[in-house]
């Protein structure tokens, strides 16, 4: 029994909270809420100096070949400063082009020259039997986009909705049908056909865009089915992890505020109503800590096991950080509600998180759908 | 990050096996068309089993040697708690003996008493109850008022009254705690005994629950008397001894939570032959989020044993995982009934007895409010509430408390 963080993890964990606390990214979420594009730091050369890019590509083509588990530290920290760093976009793509063995470009974007994004497909479940992508509005979910023709004359098209961090990425990696099949697809977004629309919604750390691929030419990736599903469950754990990273900030905040500010003569902190809402959040975010072991270790420890964990953490994370967010702006009263607070900056990013990849409502009926296909 | 046992452990894990697979035809049968009924055999039948768990070495596996114990970890315990439920056969009857009382008796126990009362405790023979909690002080412990007066030879004689006192009705002996001084502020004024529950004076009466069945008890104290030897830790150190036992208490709790059968597994079998229910978004999405936290528990459970396993103690927020259990169960009960209809009411259901259970579970062993303050006061540092007992005699206490009543 061992679900304790290796020495190489907390120095991971710790390397990149170094990394991150250069910049001002809380402020600078501020500013672009207020029209200011320019003020978010571009943080991809410190992901570039850290190795993230290739966290989840083998050290044959130049990636570090570390796990899922390692990659939602990265991730928590990114989440703790609400920064984005366009990991979670990149990191399942690439997982899908390391299953691979005909990936494009995997050298340059192990080193972070080239950026990948995922085109989220959830993969079949109990209920809904086909593979599916995020609509763009209500619950109806579209089928999966088709191939047509093969080989070098393959080419793909569809639309997918709200893709974390599309825009500037050079490769964009998703799931198509081919022959009643599901097979990975890699695309240009320079190539013909393909259109990336950038879109800000409430967070203006998330970047978005809506793409859209016309007959675009496809590479058919030869990645093995379990990985295409894998890819959209490590989404669902990163997300995760990213979000109890802004749970632990906005309970240290939460909490220091409780011991210093006073009515009635006394901390608010020592109220039981105040108390026991805050103890709710640590209880969220310990459950949700579990979790993340949980999928980290499933991921290569009894993969049968992650699409449950991955969705599991990602229903209790996106919970948590609801809760936690609205815990911040009420335990700090009026303030915790002004522009000028944080509190509103955690809650953004809760709003947006919550409904992007499948929603955190997506992942609660997979957990059900799992256990009660297994029953 | 893994969840194998190390090769000493799985040596240990197969040791065990093989000796519950050696002896479990010898175990009590408690389920099924041969189960015992009559409730005084259960009891005979599950001490002697207990005997056997004993002298097999899988009870007790956490106390020294010297007092009849293994001198292993807690992990080597919860090894041996997973064996025993694969096996699919009752653990020892006196867990709270063996887990709680025995301890605080090793530690703050003098030696004649080590040498009088652990062996027959661990093995069954004498089985053991609590007799800390009052009608008037439960989450306030240390304002008990069972009162033992020291007498002129030295003996003491004891008079008040226990409650939610489990296994009672067969308890050889109880650990009590007791005021012996109310002219001191209410931690200081409090002394542990070890009362033998056959003595003159003591009544037992079953306290029946929501279920109908009386699993603890109301003990009434009525002028017993108590030999000098009675007191554990020293006269007026009962505060200290109690702390012990409910440190005790909350790693016997921490460790044993998985076997209580509230995992996601068996809430989603109860569900997953409706055909209507398992394609219900909204039975769906209830049981997706109680399922997720129950998981989530089990994981929290192993990062414990990771924790212990490193020679490190469980802090306070282990107790949130009760918080998560206990919840997350009742709410399963709340949709199991809705999907099922009054048949999981039924008093022979599965369901029925544990959705009466849990209403008292989520008091039991620490109130969740009680838990919520400890939590929230030593792992995230919020201040207390202020107090109105501080540095009062007990006695001036009661009177205030009367006044203002």
């Amino acid at each position: 029994m061992n679900l304790a963080l290796s020495d190489e993890q907390v120095f991971l964990r710790e390397a990149a909270r170094g990394a991150l606390s250069r910049f001002k990214t809380l402020e600078a979420a501020r500013e672009a809420l207020d029209g200011d594009e320019q003020a978010l730091p571009d943080l991809w050369p410190t992901a570039c100096e850290a190795g993230w890019p290739g966290l989840l590509i083998g050290e044959q083509h130049g990636g570090a070949g570390l796990d899922a588990f390692d990659a939602m530290l990265v991730l928590g920290e990114c989440g703790r400063v609400i920064a984005g760093v366009a990991l979670l976009g990149h990191l399942p793509a690439t997982a899908i082009l390391d299953a691979s063995t005909n990936a494009p470009m995997l050298e340059a974007l192990a080193t972070g020259e080239k950026r990948a994004a995922y085109l989220p497909v959830s993969p079949p479940g109990d209920v809904q039997q086909a593979w599916t992508v995020d609509p763009h509005s209500g619950i109806e979910r579209p089928a999966a986009p088709a191939v047509s023709g093969s080989g070098d004359g393959a080419t793909v098209s569809g639309t997918f909705a709200f893709v974390p961090d599309a825009p500037g990425a050079e490769v964009l990696v998703g799931v198509a049908i081919q022959d009643g099949k599901p097979v990975g697809v890699a695309v240009e977004s320079g190539a013909q056909g393909v259109s990336v629309e950038a879109v800000e919604r409430y967070d203006a750390t998330r970047s978005l865009g809506h793409v859209k691929l016309e007959n675009a030419p496809a590479t058919v990736l030869d990645a093995p089915p379990e990985a295409l599903a894998a890819a959209w469950h490590l989404a669902q754990a990163l997300i995760a992890a990213e979000s109890l990273g802004s749970v632990e900030t906005a309970l240290d905040v939460s909490v220091a505020y409780a011991k210093e500010r006073f009515t009635f003569g006394r901390a608010i902190g020592s109220y039981q109503a105040v108390k026991h809402s805050l103890t709710e959040v640590l209880r969220n975010l310990e459950n949700g800590r579990s979790l993340l072991y949980y999928a980290g270790w499933a991921r290569n420890g009894s993969p049968e096991e992650f699409p449950l964990a991955a969705s599991a953490a990602r229903s209790v994370a996106g919970r948590a950080l609801d809760d936690a967010a609205r815990t911040m702006i009420s335990v700090h009263g009026g303030i915790g509600e002004t522009w000028e607070h944080d509190a509103p900056l955690y809650f953004r990013r809760a709003q947006l998180s919550r409904r992007l990849v499948g929603g955190t409502h997506g992942a609660t009926d997979r957990v059900a759908g799992e256990l009660l296909a297994q029953a | 990050m893994d969840l194998d046992d190390t090769p000493e452990q799985a040596a240990f894990r197969a040791q065990v096996r093989s000796w519950l697979e050696e002896h479990k035809a010898e175990a009590p049968v408690l389920q099924g068309p041969d189960a015992i009924k009559d409730e005084d055999e259960i009891i005979a039948a599950r001490r002697a089993w207990q005997g056997k768990l004993a002298e097999g070495g899988l009870a007790g596996l956490t106390w020294p040697k010297e007092y009849g114990g293994q001198g292993l970890g807690p992990i080597e315990q919860v090894t041996a708690n997973q064996e025993i439920a694969r096996a699919k056969v009752p653990g020892i009857l006196d867990a709270i003996g063996v887990g709680m009382l025995g301890p605080t008796i090793i530690a703050h126990g003098t030696d004649e008493q080590k040498s009088r009362y652990l062996a027959p405790l661990l093995h069954g023979d004498e089985v053991w109850c609590q007799l800390f909690s009052e009608p008037a002080a439960g989450s306030d412990l240390a304002a008990v008022q069972t009162r033992a007066r020291l007498q002129d030879d030295g003996t003491w004689r004891l008079s008040g009254q226990k409650v939610w006192t489990t296994n009672a009705q067969f308890a050889a002996y109880g650990l009590l705690l007791a005021r012996t001084d109310a002219d001191v502020p209410k931690h200081k004024g409090l002394t542990m005994f070890i009362v033998p529950m056959d003595a003159e004076g003591v009544t037992i009466r079953g306290l029946r629950q929501i279920s109908g069945e009386a699993e603890f008890n109301e003990v009434f104290f009525d002028d017993v008397a108590l030999d000098a030897d009675a007191v554990v830790g020293g006269v007026g150190n009962g505060w200290g001894t109690a702390l012990t036992t409910l440190m005790f208490e909350r790693v016997t709790i921490g460790l044993g939570s998985e076997g209580m059968g509230y995992n996601s597994t068996r809430f989603a079998s109860a569900l997953a032959t409706d055909e209507a229910a398992r394609r219900d978004p909204e039975v769906r999405h209830r049981l997706g989020e109680i399922a997720a936290e129950l998981l989530a528990i089990r994981f929290t459970g192993y990062r414990t044993l990771t924790a212990l396993q490193k020679g490190q103690v469980p802090g306070p927020e282990a107790g949130l995982a009760k918080v998560t259990l206990v919840s997350g169960a009742i709410k399963a009960g709340d949709l199991i009934a809705d999907v099922l209809g009054p048949d999981a009411l039924d008093e022979d259901s599965e369901w029925s007895y544990m959705i009466s259970f849990l209403p008292g579970l989520k008091s039991a062993g620490g109130t969740e409010e009680i838990l919520r303050n400890t939590i929230g006061e030593r792992v995230l540092g919020l201040p207390p509430e202020p107090r109105l007992d501080k540095g009062i005699p007990f006695s001036e206490l009661r009177s205030k408390e009367g006044a203002a009543a």
